[in-house]
């Protein structure tokens, strides 16, 4: 997904090798997809055996760092992915939701595993039948607990996605405004709770601009 | 504060602790502690039984405490250490409640495996732990939460699993169906309504604001610092 293609082969870029002067013309667009793309931070929201195949992911032998996601996020407000790996209880949904609220715009969604998609094996009073009723989902990885091969391929098609969208519009960088009267709404200031500054930004407390 | 060495009371000519071999399914010796609580508490104690090695008293409900605070501090039985407090419910229907108290004397070696009955249709009602152990505490918060037993002189007897206000019933009973009773759209729309920091303790909540949000009764208990236990 670099920016260098084979030759003969179209692309969205357009190298000019007899100028010598390194510069290069593409769309706006493009090489806003590709940044994102290739640079995502995760949130992991681990709560079952899926976080230890994410962790496995994450760590050496798969090493996530080579799709630019290895720098964890463990503050939403500075997340791009959410990836929850793992069955949520009901009492983990209004947590997961704020969570998810918390993270700023452009953001996307990963389930990861069976749980997380579906509820899993875990059919019963206590547990979330897929995530998808509480936040939007983007990719679902299947398995029980999916192998990192397969957390990998979803983060790829991930990223394809990513490539595909709109990056300039609107959506992508405005908040998501939640009817007051939805169940999923939650106020702004109890979204601003818990959520301390954290880097090099005091601005990242706000729910919104 | 004084470290308690296992099988500190035993003497130094005491057998060194072997794995048992050969255990019968019932029957096999039992523990001497059977015994003299039966001769303490002739009125309290029903019988006992050894199974797969393990001593078994059934009880009296209303006597567990003043059983296990004389099991504690007894200087022949020195029972020191709560192993764990749970509840049994039969799928015979016909078969009581059972509430059973795990004891372990570290200085003696010993397990204990107290049990009671208790009738489903009645109170279901018995003592509280937390004035003999104090991590009798969370561990009767759990038998409440999923049996709906209630612990008399607990000091802050509420949910721990469940959240505070859950209203489909306590999901280990036998009458509790496995998928709970509302509908999975209105499980999650209670479950979302529910603000995460309205269950936790007065120190918890100085980070969180939420103090306005707990139920009444709770908010006067937590104010009052009626919370924690122990001697």
């Amino acid at each position: 997904m670099g920016l260098s293609v084979p030759p003969g082969r179209s692309s969205s870029v357009t190298v000019d090798p007899p100028s010598q002067e390194g510069w290069v013309t593409t769309r706006l667009e493009f090489l806003v997809n590709w940044a994102r793309a290739n640079s995502l931070w995760p949130m992991p929201f681990g709560t079952a055996c899926c976080a230890i195949e994410f962790m496995a992911t994450a760590a050496s032998r798969f090493d996530l760092a080579r799709f630019g996601m290895e720098r964890m996020s463990f503050s939403p407000r500075q997340a791009d992915v959410l990836i929850c790996a793992g069955r949520v209880p009901f009492k983990l949904a209004p947590v997961l939701r704020r969570i998810y609220q918390q993270m700023p715009q452009p953001k996307w969604v990963i389930s990861m595993g069976a749980c997380a998609s579906t509820g899993g094996m875990f059919d019963n009073y206590a547990v979330v039948q897929g995530i998808d009723t509480i936040v939007p989902v983007d990719v679902y990885v299947p398995g029980c607990p999916p192998r990192p091969e397969a957390l990998m391929h979803g983060i790829m098609m991930l990223q394809k996605k990513v490539m595909a969208e709109r990056s300039l519009g609107r959506q992508q960088y405005e908040e998501i405004v939640v009817d007051p009267t939805s169940k999923l709404y939650i106020p702004p200031s109890r979204i601003d709770e818990l959520s301390e500054p954290f880097g090099n930004s005091v601005h990242q407390t706000r729910s919104a601009p | 504060m004084s470290v308690v060495l296992p099988g500190a009371a035993l003497g130094p000519a005491a057998p060194a602790p072997a794995t048992p071999r050969a255990i019968a399914h019932r029957g096999g010796p039992a523990n001497p502690s059977a015994a003299t609580l039966a001769a303490r508490f002739p009125a309290d104690v029903v019988r006992h039984e050894v199974i797969w090695g393990d001593t078994i008293v059934w009880i009296r409900a209303g006597a567990a405490r003043d059983i296990v605070r004389w099991l504690r501090d007894d200087a022949g039985e020195r029972y020191d250490y709560l192993v764990d407090i749970t509840a049994v419910e039969h799928r015979d229907a016909l078969r009581p409640l059972e509430m059973v108290w795990q004891l372990r004397s570290l200085p003696y070696r010993r397990f204990l495996r107290l049990k009671a009955e208790l009738d489903p249709a009645g109170a279901l009602e018995v003592p509280s732990l937390v004035p003999c152990y104090g991590s009798a505490d969370w561990l009767e918060r759990e038998v409440f939460d999923m049996f709906g037993i209630r612990f008399e002189g607990h000091p802050d007897l509420r949910r721990i699993l469940m959240w505070e206000g859950y209203a489909e019933g306590h999901p280990l009973r036998k009458d509790f169906p496995l998928r709970g009773r509302l509908s999975r759209a209105e499980q999650l729309s209670r479950a979302l309504a529910a603000n995460p920091e309205a269950r936790y303790s007065m120190e918890e909540l100085t980070v969180a604001d939420a103090f306005h949000e707990l139920p009444e009764e709770m908010k006067r208990r937590l104010a009052a610092e009626r919370r924690g236990g122990g001697e």
